[in-house]
């Protein structure tokens, strides 16, 4: 400035910026997933910290092999491909074998990303994208509910030879869910809630998704609208049905602490790219998850429905959001 | 003491760091006189028309401009000395623009030659503005409108109360704080002239609750029983703009469009008061105005209080220069001033701020897709979705845009604050806007 040749440069305002960046978000969401992820160890022993890692692989594979040819540069920087991966794998069952981890997490971020343009762009939640293709593609491994006997125990098929069927291995148990469909048998609150149940490998515990949430919730990484309503949509028609009838429709606070209910309301309703951004836009989101799930659990012939009710509600929020968008200040209604 | 969250405040908006410890106990100096100066001749509504010639010798105070039209006012010269001509000169917006050109008379004492007091209680509607007009007085909050204007109220129009704006939500400026600690019986003052002239009921000043000592003078100059209201708000970008003020203080919102009047308001800046109190009680016009020069790249941040058309580089000078790491120089706040490309050029009426930043506070992070997380819907103040509207401006929708209320934008700036890919979402926005604007003019133009 007092010397020559001091050179200025010349940015638009404004010239301060929050210290909040994306990566930052996403490492705090990655973070978020630790604790789950301890639970599914804990409950399934190491191979539920194989079956996450081969996801996380197969989803950062994805990124850095598709995502370095995209126009946007690479992308691997923000962290969002190795939170994806991440929740892959935390919905998978832990007896899948690790190429199917592997494949789902590749496709969660070629199909369900990079094919739509990259981060942000997606219509869909990749995570689910990835996991609906394993369910389609492998049905049988994906409702393997097998639990391994030992912490140490690795099942035969963890390491069964890409698209060579082994025997899927394993107790064979099944979830709560399909225990009340098509056994009638209703499964202890204490073990839901505590997460020592059959399922997939993030989903059991709703105690830890519960504190998880209410922490990403006040740190305001996501949209707490969402969860609430799908949490408040699932209880009052749950519980309306069960009043109706109650030996075939279970109640409210079992929907609400079985199955991907409580995960898929932390993790995948609330990714910000697939809801919508507004307000009011959010809570008709979250109210259609919480109603998909209730329909399809109570008279679809799959005893979960967490999945494609979050899909389905993703291809709607573009609707949602042309219809909610918010009134601009100063004009009425009618304006 | 009211808890900071109860106090009131508008809907939405943003937290930015106030980066006012710096400057915000420092006492207001004096800028010492230059042997220079150079006053563009736009400063508030339409050019001024010189009443000086070159070489003629004129006054501290002595008009030298005179006001063109009605949105228009005098300029007066800051120093005795000569007319040096009538050149182009750097603006701080970087166009070359008429200025007045003065040299100091070094030898002068610099004394105000001051104009005729003036009561303002026995002057009539219209006197009162012109009066107003003849001082040279402007917005001294950053917009430097000319102040009169919005004292010319339509028949039939009635003003309920006149709203003081004390908010100073910019960060790091504090040249409206230490006006009103150090100022505040003349705040007052020029608050009771225009509040009897609008005929307003009474006057309610806002005042960011990071200013206590500010609150506190000027309720200690309060008299009993008179209807003026001192109100502490939150500390939240931007409540200086007038819009969100009448929200915060009366929980009205102003029509889109539309004018603080058309709810019953008038608005000013706590800085104009005291420039009017100056101008009727002891005939000084507008000639100097408070300068908060502050930023990590200056030496010795200061509030300063500067002639104007003094030179920005002896500004600096005068605080202590800046630091060789210093990257980005800025006129106004930092969320709504310009970056200057050069320091040659002068403080304006409207000149509330010249900060000094490194890159450590000014680099742009690299940018990422956009999350569609929302933080821009809830920084909006204007309730508009800005990351749509920035999506629509890098397509070139511009109808889209329109139908968006892209024109109620106010471009303070909160959303690309708040977006954390780095989504240069405001200036998306401007550069549409200003297309937009261009595209009105040329079909106004074919009809």
């Amino acid at each position: 400035m007092t010397g020559r040749g001091h050179r200025l440069d010349l940015q638009a305002a404004p010239f301060l910026h929050t210290t909040l960046s994306t990566p930052r978000l996403m490492v705090e969401v990655i973070l978020c997933t630790l604790p789950v992820l301890a639970a599914a160890t804990w409950f399934f022993g190491v191979v539920a910290l194989l079956v996450v890692a081969a996801a996380t692989a197969g989803a950062v594979f994805a990124e850095w092999a598709l995502a370095t040819r995209a126009p946007r540069g690479n992308t691997l920087r923000d962290g969002s491909g190795v939170l994806t991966g991440l929740l892959v794998g935390l919905t998978l069952p832990p007896a899948i074998p690790l190429w199917m981890a592997a494949l789902g997490g590749f496709v969660a971020i070629a199909l369900g990303k990079q094919l739509f343009g990259g981060l942000g762009q997606n219509l869909f939640n990749p995570a689910l994208v990835g996991r609906a293709f394993l369910q389609a593609a492998f049905p049988g491994a994906l409702t393997t509910w097998g639990a391994p006997r030992g912490f140490l125990d690795v099942p035969a098929s963890t390491f069964a030879l890409p698209f060579l069927h082994g025997g899927l291995d394993g107790m064979s148990t099944a979830t709560p869910l399909a225990l009340h469909k098509f056994e009638h048998t209703t499964t202890g609150l204490w073990a839901l809630f505590s997460g020592d149940v059959a399922g997939s490998l993030g989903e059991t515990s709703a105690l830890v998704l519960l504190l998880v949430g209410l922490w990403l919730g006040l740190r305001r990484a996501f949209d707490w609208r969402i969860p609430v309503a799908i949490l408040v949509a699932t209880a009052l028609l749950g519980g309306a049905l069960h009043l109706l009838d109650p030996v075939r429709n279970p109640g409210p606070l079992f929907l609400l602490t079985s199955g991907g209910l409580l995960f898929g309301a932390v993790f995948m309703a609330t990714d910000p790219v697939s809801s919508p951004t507004t307000p009011r836009g959010a809570l008709a989101f979250g109210a259609g998850i919480g109603a998909l799930v209730v329909v399809i659990r109570d008279y679809g012939g799959l005893p979960e429905g967490v999945m494609y009710a979050i899909l389905l509600m993703n291809a709607a929020t573009p609707l949602l959001e042309r219809v909610s968008q918010p009134r601009p200040f100063g004009r009425r209604r009618a304006a | 003491m009211k808890l900071p969250f109860t106090l009131r405040s508008f809907a939405h908006g943003v937290h930015p760091h106030d980066h006012k410890q710096g400057t915000e106990h420092l006492a207001t100096e004096h800028m010492p006189f230059v042997s220079r100066y150079v006053l563009p001749l736009a400063q508030g509504g339409k050019p001024a028309v010189p009443v000086v010639g070159r070489g003629e010798g004129v006054r501290r105070g002595q008009r030298i401009a005179a006001a063109d039209g009605f949105v228009s006012t005098d300029l007066h010269s800051p120093v005795d000395g000569q007319v040096l001509g009538f050149d182009r000169h750097r603006h701080p917006s970087g166009e070359l623009v008429p200025c007045v050109e003065l040299q100091a008379d070094p030898f002068s004492a610099q004394e105000v030659s001051a104009h005729a007091t003036v009561d303002p209680d026995g002057l009539d509607g219209d006197a009162f503005v012109a009066h107003v007009q003849r001082g040279g007085i402007v917005g001294l909050g950053g917009a430097a409108f000319p102040a009169h204007v919005k004292y010319k109220t339509p028949a039939g129009r009635v003003v309920e109360h006149f709203v003081l704006n004390g908010c100073e939500c910019e960060p790091y400026l504090t040249c409206d704080h230490r006006t009103m600690v150090e100022r505040a019986a003349d705040v007052l003052r020029g608050a009771r002239i225009v509040a009897g002239q609008l005929g307003a009921k009474d006057v309610h000043i806002g005042v960011e609750h990071n200013k206590p000592d500010a609150v506190a003078a000027l309720r200690a100059n309060v008299r009993p029983g008179e209807a003026i209201t001192i109100t502490p708000l939150q500390v939240k970008y931007p409540q200086g703009a007038e819009k969100m003020l009448i929200e915060a203080l009366f929980g009205v919102e102003v029509p889109a469009g539309k004018l603080p009047l058309d709810v019953g308001c008038v608005v000013n800046n706590v800085g104009t008061m005291v420039a009017l109190a100056d101008w009727f009680d002891r005939g000084v016009p507008l000639i100097e105005r408070v300068v908060t020069v502050s930023g990590p790249g200056v030496r010795r941040p200061a509030n300063v209080r500067v002639p104007l058309g003094t030179s920005v580089r002896e500004l600096l000078a005068h605080c202590g220069g800046t630091l060789p790491e210093t990257c980005e120089m800025v006129m106004g706040g930092p969320m709504m001033g310009s970056a200057l490309a050069s320091i040659d050029v002068p403080v304006l009426k409207g000149t509330s701020g010249v900060l000094a930043f490194t890159a450590a506070e000014t680099a742009r992070g690299s940018e990422y897709g956009c999350l569609k997380c929302g933080r821009c819907l809830d920084a909006c103040a204007n309730f508009l979705n800005p990351s749509v509207l920035a999506r629509l401006a890098r397509a070139g929708e511009m109808k889209t845009l329109e139908a968006n209320f892209v024109m109620d934008c106010m471009e303070c700036g909160a959303c690309s604050f708040a977006c954390p890919s780095n989504i240069p979402i405001v200036q998306l926005i401007r550069v549409a806007k200003s297309a937009i604007r261009d595209e009105r003019r040329k079909e106004a133009g074919k009809s």
